[in-house]
């Protein structure tokens, strides 16, 4: 369901909640509290697939018209049943780290580095939850590094007020692999979002591991269009945008894809993708920045606040 | 829907390959080598200089596979399928030691499905994202090899009614693209 016209007021809204002229007081937030809480993350999300990823798998099950697709989904939503009840890791691939911080800018971090400790929080969460170590120190192989420095990469948003919001999403890389991004130019128009959109999807097949979900990030420059898409597949499959022609156009896009036949893991069928998300943001008159983020099925996110 | 079971002791038989058709629902049950990139690329690397694997692979079935670690009592962890696209550049020296089948998730097209119909392999999808299920079809985990790599060490495994479909057969079919042109809507 598209959301009728208006609802740019909320975002006005937000905008507001910003300190009065003397500004409110500083918080003080101890970075082992976020050490902690990445480690619990990480380790909460590969073992639980969000609700409403399980939710649209189940109903999945019943939509599908495949028998082979059918019998698919029902062994997936098998799987991630079987891993809550006995706490194991959804998916050997418990993927890279991707560690969202939206920061109150009136919060102070105190006794030590911030990164840090997302770093060590990750290292603590992979270890504790037997959660496989995907990580190569340098990605061109040249180096024989153990690859523990660096082990997640973080996203900071600077926000008005004092609240800490975060979002650990453990990135498989079937998935991450079939991404794409492209820069077009204005005169491509819409037609050249969902061209790209549905070719991405198709390259990807089975690879991503279907049935998936398509994150896509407009505008911006060439890095913004790939966090764009990034947020976008990482936001919840049962929230469609606020705009309601960009809803319609994931709405669109949703069974463009789902056309393809590709159905789940590829093996013929009618549920390509549970979702297609979109994320804009305001870019340069000569520019058209697209970018395709996927994610499998168990697409692993999870928030909390501090 | 009937799924064949294939089972296997040392090797697999070239009959029991014939008789599968791309689309059929297997079981299998027998011993797999696990493969993953860092392990294929040494593989073929090792091969080619003329040198013996560290395990035999003659009539062996290699399973795309880099498990999460066990944890205590358990066998294995999470034991789903990678993509086999990423070490088909691989196959041709594998095949030619030996290799009759793999097992993955993922398509295989053109030089990626050459190979198998050159060598008359098998490729099998199993389930992407089945980690957790999957393992528990696996009944033994050795490192049979390559130990320092990690989770991309070679592993022996034994796995028992391993659900998995047959994508491209012996006879020429690939089962992605004839089941995806099935479902496809076109305007």
């Amino acid at each position: 369901m598209c959301r009728s016209a208006g609802s740019a007021q909320s975002r006005r809204r937000m905008n507001d909640r910003r300190g009065g002229p003397s500004g409110p007081p500083i918080r003080e937030i101890e970075v082992s509290v976020l050490r902690e809480t990445v480690a619990r993350l990480i380790v909460e999300a590969n073992y639980n697939i969000p609700a409403d990823i399980l939710q649209a798998l189940r109903d999945a099950v019943i939509r599908e018209e495949s028998p082979l697709g059918r019998r698919t989904l029902e062994q997936l939503v098998r799987n991630y049943e079987i891993a809550a009840a006995e706490r194991l890791p959804v998916c050997q691939d418990s993927g890279f780290a991707v560690v969202m911080l939206e920061v109150g800018q009136d919060v102070h971090w105190t006794g030590g580095s911030l990164q840090e400790a997302i770093y060590d929080g990750i290292r603590e969460g992979t270890k504790s939850g037997y959660l496989r170590w995907s990580v190569t120190g340098d990605p061109t192989r040249m180096l024989k590094t153990a690859g523990g420095d660096m082990p997640g990469v973080i996203h900071v948003d600077l926000v008005p007020g004092a609240d800490v919001k975060i979002t650990v999403a453990s990135k498989e890389f079937g998935a991450e692999n079939m991404s794409a991004l492209r820069m077009f130019v204005p005169a491509d128009g819409v037609q050249a979002i969902t061209g790209f959109v549905v070719e991405t999807v198709e390259r990807a097949g089975a690879n991503a591991c279907p049935p998936i979900i398509v994150g896509v990030g407009v505008g911006g420059t060439f890095e913004t269009a790939a966090l764009l898409a990034k947020k976008a597949v990482l936001r919840p499959i049962n929230v469609r945008h606020s705009r309601p022609d960009l809803c319609r156009l994931e709405g669109e896009l949703l069974a463009r894809v789902n056309d393809l036949g590709i159905g789940p893991q590829g093996l013929g069928g009618r549920v390509t993708a549970l979702a297609v998300n979109i994320e804009v943001y305001p870019t340069h008159i000569a520019g058209l920045p697209v970018a395709v983020n996927l994610g499998c099925h168990s697409t692993r996110r999870i928030s909390a606040r501090l | 829907m009937s799924v064949i079971q294939l089972s296997y002791a040392a090797g697999i038989a070239d009959a029991d390959l014939d008789r599968l058709r791309a689309g059929d629902s297997v079981e299998l049950t027998g011993r797999v080598l696990s493969l993953r990139d860092a392990s294929a690329a040494r593989l073929a690397r090792t091969l080619e200089a003329g040198e013996p694997p560290p395990v035999s692979l003659e009539s062996g079935i290699l399973y795309a596979v880099g498990p999460s670690p066990a944890k205590p009592g358990q066998i294995i962890g999470s034991a789903g399928p990678t993509t086999t696209a990423r070490m088909a550049r691989f196959f041709p020296a594998l095949f030619a030691a030996g290799v009759r089948g793999i097992i993955g998730k993922g398509e295989l097209h053109g030089d990626e499905m050459s190979p198998f119909v050159a060598y008359r392999a098998v490729y099998f999808a199993a389930i992407g994202g089945l980690g957790a299920l999957l393992a528990k079809q696996i009944s033994s985990a050795t490192v049979a090899g390559y130990d320092d790599l990690g989770p991309e060490a070679l592993f022996a495994l034994e796995i028992h009614t391993f659900p998995a479909v047959v994508i491209i057969d012996r006879h020429g079919g690939n089962f992605h693209e004839m089941a995806q042109a099935r479902w496809r809507r076109t305007e």
